[in-house]
């Protein structure tokens, strides 16, 4: 007994002296609580929408009032007419559009019901259906408000429509979101192991005393990994469309060029890792952990961006996956073009040059 | 001057690796670093193939600057880095030929050089290098650092934990590649392979101790050494240590060397003191000093 | 006066698959003689080793070590024996102190024995200052010592060092095996397997294994005379030469 209790008091001492247990006891859970805790919500706030007022009455007036006011929405444009709800869809801009048919006070009164129209962007099928039920409570208080002193009850019909993914299959959410998990985990660890790997073996010494320029060394390390990560994005792309039907409305083309620039600014990210790291497994710790987790969380394609605290709103953006999610989505779903999402490009583009800039300025062409 | 080594020094945090070390080499030298892990051998290597830069001092090699021609002594040096850093998943031959290309050469251009140390390994070219014996890993190792003919060649530990017979030819195939005109700097804790080199350099705890030809070395121990025996070693031992006149008391196999701090003495006066100790079967006989003697002594 | 033999070895041999690791070796070792048991790496030492210290069952023949078979009584040769490796030794993220504590409790002895014992051991080592400074931190040499020590605090018949003595200084390795030869006076065994041949020397008597066999068995004297060679080095060269 004794002697087991001998054993247990020197484990305590090893858990203790080592600070990377230590982390994971106590600093990874509490950090991946706050984390979860924040990120994770089903609620919606400060949802972008647009608004058709074809009728500009005063019930529409009070109804857009009741609207504005509410915390979960965010009115971004009043419309003009009904050419410009695509554009603003494909734009991103917005994540739902209300219309309000012609005479919606005349034919409440008259005919005792008028629609309102909840055209939501169903490429997130989940917030779509959150926006649905929002709108459709709103529109049932003030339902509810007007019957109170009408004799005939008003009814104040919501029509929902969603677009870009009718069926509201979740696969169309997750699809573009794993992809980019994969492409950019599979990248970064990968390149981020392989340089970490020869520090360790002792081989980076060799190259290093050799005519092999450092700069070709990176290089020579990234370029069987660029041609790997676009098959397997060719892959992953073919089997969502073969297998989980999901749509390329868009060119598929810009989709691989967009592909090919997210996996650079990933194999980059892997350089930068490697540059800090000694051993492949502080590599593979820092890829996981540093990349990964907050990756899926912060994102957006599983949980809104926008119902995040703000501070993780501007986290979120200096994340590439979310801005190739945007990019995918709206290739894949929305069928834009370039000129849509060039944007989005542009801070890919300047990421990926970042990160290749500070990883040639960090790398050692010495071994400290 | 093959290699210059000027005042150099260099810390780690609050350890201090190397301290004022200076010594040359010359063109076509086989030169010796000797001495214990620790003593900064690795250290002094890396400062010399310019993958450290020193705290202070200077240093070139082939005539280049450690610190500012860097590239040039890149392009000029072989460089052998302790546990035969290779491609454990790729074959001896793959391996070679790595090695051969980002040096900007060919297997076939500088043949002869590394000929005599590959045909021992060919028979085994198509084996994965992490798959071979420590010994042929060595050769391995030893062929990829010779393939770009370089001017000097860093040896960084080559025999250690190699077997005794890999380890004698491993040193037979240096002589003879020093004979093709290449400057060779090697390290090794092993004081025996010490005595194979033209000059040697003794160091420990980042300072040397002394530089000169193996045999000037063990010239200069200051004082005559005994071969002693007896039939309990560690009682000789013990009672020597406990001698009035000892100067150096140290276990050497199945000798104890023992040096006396008198200029001369008696050997039957020793032998007399051992018996009273209770110590039969005495011998004592004139040794042979080691560089290991000189080495002890000058480290003490 | 016999000697009494603590380990006694016939035909030992152990085969993994179709390789024969060790095969058919015979040897004994008597109380309080310093035995080194050399060969090259991957010659078989340190298989058979572990068989004679009671973690790997042979596959055939017979072994005896501190008087206890070592296919039923595996467990009782581990309480008397003591084993040191360069390999691993001790806790570099404990301390002194907390070492000695932990091994001593680990090998039953009791609080007020490890106490005792501590100090002396750190007292004899002279490790006073360092005695709460992690052992991480001590220079390989005291390392060295302190593990050899610590594997002996139970007092076991005999102690089992395997590569023990790795790159050190000349000073320290010989203060090293200053410390072996006093253990050995006092009649505990020591077994040594080593590739160091200059080890060698220092042994009473030597074994040399060659592909699982033991090619030469006898004092280094005698071995040397044998080949007529002047250095242990020399005869394992002409050994493994042929």
């Amino acid at each position: 007994m004794k002697k087991f209790i001998g054993f247990v008091k020197k484990e305590f001492y090893h858990i203790f002296r080592d600070k990377r247990s230590l982390f994971i006891l106590f600093g990874m859970p509490i950090a991946q609580i706050m984390l979860f805790g924040f990120a994770i919500t089903n609620e919606i706030n400060n949802v972008d929408i647009a608004i058709l007022d074809q009728s500009k009455d005063a019930t529409t007036q009070e109804l857009i009032n009741k609207i504005s006011v509410s915390k979960h929405f965010s009115i971004q444009q009043f419309l003009a007419n009904e050419k410009e709800i695509e554009n603003v869809f494909q734009k991103g801009k917005v994540k739902a559009v209300l219309v309000f048919e012609k005479d919606f006070s005349k034919k409440l009164t008259t005919a005792s019901n008028a629609t309102v129209q909840i055209i939501a962007d169903a490429t997130d099928p989940n917030t779509a259906n959150t926006i649905n039920n929002f709108v459709g409570s709103i529109l049932q208080k003030y339902q509810q408000e007007l019957n109170t002193t009408a004799k005939i009850p008003y009814q104040i019909i919501p029509e929902t429509r969603m677009v870009y993914n009718q069926e509201l299959k979740s696969v169309f959410m997750f699809v573009p979101g794993v992809m980019t998990i994969i492409l950019m985990l599979v990248s970064a660890m990968m390149t981020s192991i392989s340089i970490t790997k020869e520090k360790e073996l002792g081989t980076m010494e060799i190259l290093l005393v050799s005519p092999l320029k450092p700069a070709l060394v990176i290089v020579g390390k990234v370029v069987p990994y660029i041609l790997l990560s676009v098959i397997n994005a060719f892959v992953i792309i073919l089997l969502s469309i073969f297998i989980f039907k999901m749509p390329v409305q868009g060119s598929f083309f810009l989709l691989g060029l967009e592909s090919v620039l997210f996996i650079v600014s990933s194999l980059a990210l892997g350089i930068l890792i490697s540059t800090v790291s000694n051993t492949q497994q502080t590599a593979m710790m820092i890829s996981l952990m540093g990349l990964m987790l907050p990756v899926i969380l912060l994102s957006g394609f599983i949980f809104p961006i926008t119902s995040m605290p703000l501070p993780l709103q501007v986290i979120s953006n200096i994340i590439p996956a979310k801005w190739f999610i945007i990019i995918v989505k709206g290739i894949m779903l929305k069928g834009v073009g370039i000129a849509y999402v060039w944007k989005e490009t542009l801070i890919l583009l300047g990421m990926t040059l970042f990160f290749m800039g500070l990883s040639i300025k960090k790398y050692k062409i010495r071994l400290e | 001057m093959s290699i210059t080594v000027q005042h150099i020094s260099k810390s780690f945090g609050t350890v201090k690796a190397l301290k004022d070390v200076s010594f040359e080499v010359k063109e076509g030298e086989l030169f010796g670093l000797i001495g214990p892990d620790g003593a900064g051998k690795t250290t002094l290597f890396r400062v010399l193939t310019t993958l450290y830069l020193a705290d202070e001092g200077a240093a070139s090699v082939a005539g280049f600057d450690v610190v500012k021609d860097y590239k040039d002594i890149r392009q000029n040096v072989g460089y052998m880095p302790g546990k035969f850093s290779l491609y454990q998943d790729l074959t001896v031959a793959e391996n070679l030929e790595f090695f051969a290309t980002i040096f900007g050469t060919t297997i076939a251009e500088n043949y002869d050089l590394i000929k005599e140390v590959y045909v021992q390994i060919e028979p085994f070219k198509n084996r994965k290098a992490g798959d071979l014996s420590g010994g042929m890993k060595q050769k391995l190792a030893l062929s990829c650092a010779l393939i770009h003919k370089p001017k000097v060649l860093f040896l960084d530990e080559p025999t250690t934990g190699v077997d005794p017979v890999s380890r004698k030819e491993f040193w037979e195939m240096l002589k003879r590649l020093q004979q093709k005109g290449i400057t060779i700097l090697v390290s090794t804790p092993y004081m025996d392979e010490a005595a194979l080199c033209d000059r040697i350099a003794l160091i420990q705890d980042g300072k040397i101790l002394e530089i000169d030809t193996p045999e000037a070395i063990v010239k200069h121990y200051p004082k005559t050494i005994y071969d002693v025996s007896a039939d309990n070693m560690y009682l000789l031992i013990e009672s020597l240590k406990a001698y009035a006149y000892n100067y150096s008391v140290f276990p050497f196999g199945e000798f104890v060397h023992y040096s006396d701090s008198r200029d001369s003495f008696r050997l039957e006066e020793l032998k007399g003191y051992l018996e009273t100790k209770g110590l039969q079967e005495i011998t004592i006989d004139i040794a042979e000093t080691t560089i290991e003697d000189t080495f002890m002594e000058l480290a003490r | 006066m016999k000697k009494e033999n603590v380990i006694e070895v016939k035909n030992l041999s152990k085969v993994f698959g179709d390789f024969t690791a060790v095969n058919q070796i015979s040897f004994e070792v008597g109380k309080g003689e310093i035995f080194g048991f050399l060969g090259a790496n991957g010659a078989g030492k340190t298989t058979a080793m572990k068989m004679l210290i009671g973690i790997s069952n042979p596959s055939s023949g017979q072994a005896k070590v501190a008087g206890f078979d070592v296919y039923k009584n595996a467990e009782d040769i581990k309480k008397n024996i003591g084993y040191m490796s360069q390999k691993f030794a001790l806790y570099d993220d404990l301390t002194v102190k907390e070492n000695i504590t932990f091994f001593g409790g680990i090998y039953g002895l009791s609080r007020t024995e490890i106490k005792e014992k501590a100090e002396v051991l750190i007292h004899e080592l002279g490790l006073q200052e360092v005695a709460k400074e992690l052992v991480g931190s001590l220079p390989l040499g005291w390392k060295q010592k302190l593990s050899f020590s610590v594997a002996l605090l139970h007092a076991p018949k005999i102690i089992f060092l395997d590569e023990p003595t790795g790159g050190v200084d000349p000073i320290t390795r010989r203060q090293f095996w200053e410390m072996i030869y006093k253990t050995a006076n006092t009649g505990t065994t020591v077994f040594v397997t080593t590739h160091y041949m200059d080890e060698a020397e220092y042994c009473d008597r030597v074994s040399i294994m060659v592909d699982g066999r033991i090619e030469a068995l006898d004092t280094p004297k005698k071995l040397k005379d044998q080949f007529n060679v002047k250095s242990m080095n020399d005869v394992f060269l002409k050994l493994a030469r042929g």
